[in-house]
């Protein structure tokens, strides 16, 4: 217990050294509670047709309902509360963007390190299909996905699944690489320990960490482009809305004045990104031992 | 070198290939145009005429066959909502994303170096800490959230810029460009800032790790001990230095810029290829959507061809190290 959970603490010790690294862990995981306990914290249920009142469309932020409810981030032009849109919102954003890129770490480590132990015409294969992928950028290639196979919330996680696996089997294969190098998959070999214990037990922890750090990042990167998707209309259907598509909804008001509906969900985005993005970046840091 | 140029343009070839197939498999394969185009009470027989007219009933390798050489000699179907040839459309609306793309990259190059260059020089200045907070916050703002942002200041706050559109342009050889009449330029300067943005992030990454690589290397040492200037320092030996990567990223990048214009020209209706799709794809317009993507992995496989031959030639190491 105490030999696994030192290095933790030590990790975490170091991690609070960058006070803004330190805010922006704990802004995430305030986005995060709020996201999971969406249903729980929001002044109304913003999908509950009966709860919204056409009167109160497009109120400016700080307004009350007559009802005498509080909309503190003002209402959009179905008289919806932009704090439990963005809440909801949130919860939609961050659940794709965890789950896609789970999906896809997991995908790229089985192929990436496949290619490293298989090698010959199964390496040569898996990596020309990761050239071929990466040589196009991410947002075409989800948008090609979603133009063919339709929107809903399995679409754009499938695309989102796509667009980043190739470049975790790229860099899990060169890690693995590596790591095969060394004597202790030596060692094992001799020990006649088989190719899938080997590749489990032995090459898969020591390549995992970067990997992790990496993906940390990418959430990020997952829920931006799933907004962009569901921005321009072909990510996330309207029965299920992410901030993205609260963005969207907001933009023709934003000309006329209204700046709330799109600012709001767009200042939630915004700023879960960055945070994940601090929060990785100080990670990738102190795991990297180049900088040390 | 005349090997690697050859099994370059092997695999381009091949890169074409496998895209054609798999737009067309995508496109052709999935869904049935003829629901979409007859009417819907129409009787089996002339459903059967219908699809034997659009060639649906043969085998699709030789639908595929057909398509491909149509593809060859510039057919790629005409448009179901403008009843033009799609390749027409998508020509007609290449240059306003040309234009779009280029002067984007041209505002990350001309800003991002000197940027990248000031933060790598004295890394733990003020400025250089400004600097990589701009970097930092370039690529974590999604585009299509900054062009919106500055539509709302710009625009609508202060009224200063078009919201949207592409303004007068003018004839250059027959092209129509915005860039050289003072009202295109009101319209550009937005959606071009919007698309800079990452890029720029990018390059002064870039140029700052360079410029940090090279003043740790022995040219700048005896640079400074033969008694040249800081300012001479810079400008003939780091600079040339930090410049072939960028160069090289730069054209690389160039691809990504076009196909993330799509996110800025919808933003603010510019009239480029990019929202002609996302028009085409509303409307599922099938012929204008393939036409898009074939123009577009041209043009990827294109740029990504030149920038991996230029490099070559700059870089002498990379025809070694291709064969690993």
């Amino acid at each position: 217990m105490t030999a696994a959970s030192a290095p933790a603490n030590i990790l975490a010790a170091q991690y609070g050294r960058d006070r803004i690294a330190l805010v922006a862990f704990w802004l995430l995981m305030a986005l995060f509670c709020a996201a999971i306990a969406a249903p729980w914290i929001a002044p109304q249920n913003p999908y509950d047709l009966a709860q919204l009142d056409i009167l109160d469309a497009k109120l400016a932020p700080g307004a009350t309902s007559s009802t005498g409810l509080s909309y503190w981030l003002g209402t959009d032009d179905q008289g919806r509360d932009m704090l439990s849109a963005i809440l909801y919102g949130l919860r939609i954003s961050i659940a794709v963007g965890i789950a896609s890129t789970v999906l896809a770490l997991g995908l790229g480590l089985t192929a990436g390190l496949i290619a490293a132990r298989a090698g010959g015409w199964i390496d040569g294969l898996i990596m020309r299909v990761v050239d071929l992928q990466l040589s196009f950028p991410a947002i075409l290639v989800a948008l090609i996905l979603l133009a063919l196979t339709g929107q809903g919330i399995d679409r754009i996680i499938l695309a989102l699944v796509v667009v980043q696996w190739a470049y975790y089997a790229r860099t899990v294969r060169a890690a693995a690489l590596v790591e095969m190098r060394k004597e202790y998959v030596d060692a094992a070999v001799c020990m006649g320990v088989g190719n899938a214990r080997i590749l489990l037990r032995h090459v898969l922890p020591n390549v995992l960490p970067p990997v992790m750090v990496v993906a940390t990042v990418q959430i990020a990167q997952a829920i931006a482009l799933e907004a962009t998707l569901s921005f321009l209309g072909l990510g996330l259907p309207i029965t299920e809305p992410s901030l993205g598509l609260l963005i969207a909804n907001g933009y023709a008001h934003l000309l006329s004045g209204k700046y709330w509906i799109s600012f709001f969900p767009g200042l939630a985005l915004l700023v879960t990104i960055v945070a994940i993005n601090l929060v990785g970046d100080r990670m990738r840091d102190l795991l990297n031992p180049r900088l040390r | 070198m005349l090997s690697y140029v050859l099994r370059r343009l092997a695999w381009s070839t091949a890169t074409l290939f496998v895209m054609s197939l798999l737009v067309f498999a995508g496109v052709y394969a999935i869904g049935n145009p003829v629901d979409l185009l007859i009417n819907p009470q129409a009787d089996q027989a002339e459903i059967a005429r219908a699809t034997a007219l659009l060639g649906l009933d043969r085998p699709l390798w030789e639908q595929y066959w057909l398509f491909f050489c149509g593809a060859l000699g510039g057919d790629l179907g005409i448009s179901f909502a403008a009843s033009v040839p799609a390749i027409t459309l998508i020509l007609e609306r290449m240059p306003a994303t040309l234009e779009l793309a280029l002067t984007a990259m041209l505002i990350a190059i001309t800003l991002g170096i000197p940027l990248g260059l000031l933060a790598g020089l004295r890394p733990r200045s003020w400025l250089a800490r400004s600097i990589m907070a701009l970097s930092t916050l370039g690529f974590a703002l999604p585009t299509f959230w900054v062009g919106l942002m500055l539509i709302m200041v710009f625009s609508v706050q202060l009224g200063w810029l078009p919201t949207t559109g592409r303004g007068a342009t003018v004839d250059v050889f027959g092209i129509p460009l915005s860039i050289f009449t003072a009202d295109g330029l009101r319209h550009l300067l937005l959606p071009a800032t919007t698309l800079a943005l990452f890029k720029l992030a990018l390059l002064i990454r870039l140029a700052r790790a360079g410029t940090q690589d090279a003043m740790l290397q022995d040219y700048v040492r005896y640079a400074r001990a033969k008694g040249l200037s800081e300012r001479a320092v810079v400008r003939s030996h780091v600079l040339p230095n930090i410049l072939i990567p960028i160069v090289t990223v730069a054209g690389l990048e160039l691809g990504s810029l076009i196909a993330f214009a799509i996110v800025t020209e919808t933003v603010f209706a510019w009239p480029g290829m990019g929202k002609l799709l996302i028009d085409s794809i509303n409307v599922l317009d099938r012929p204008v959507i393939v036409a898009y993507l074939l123009a577009t992995v041209c043009l990827f496989i294109l740029i990504n061809l030149l920038v991996d031959l230029l490099y070559a030639v700059l870089d002498p190491r990379v025809q070694a190290g291709d064969t690993q």
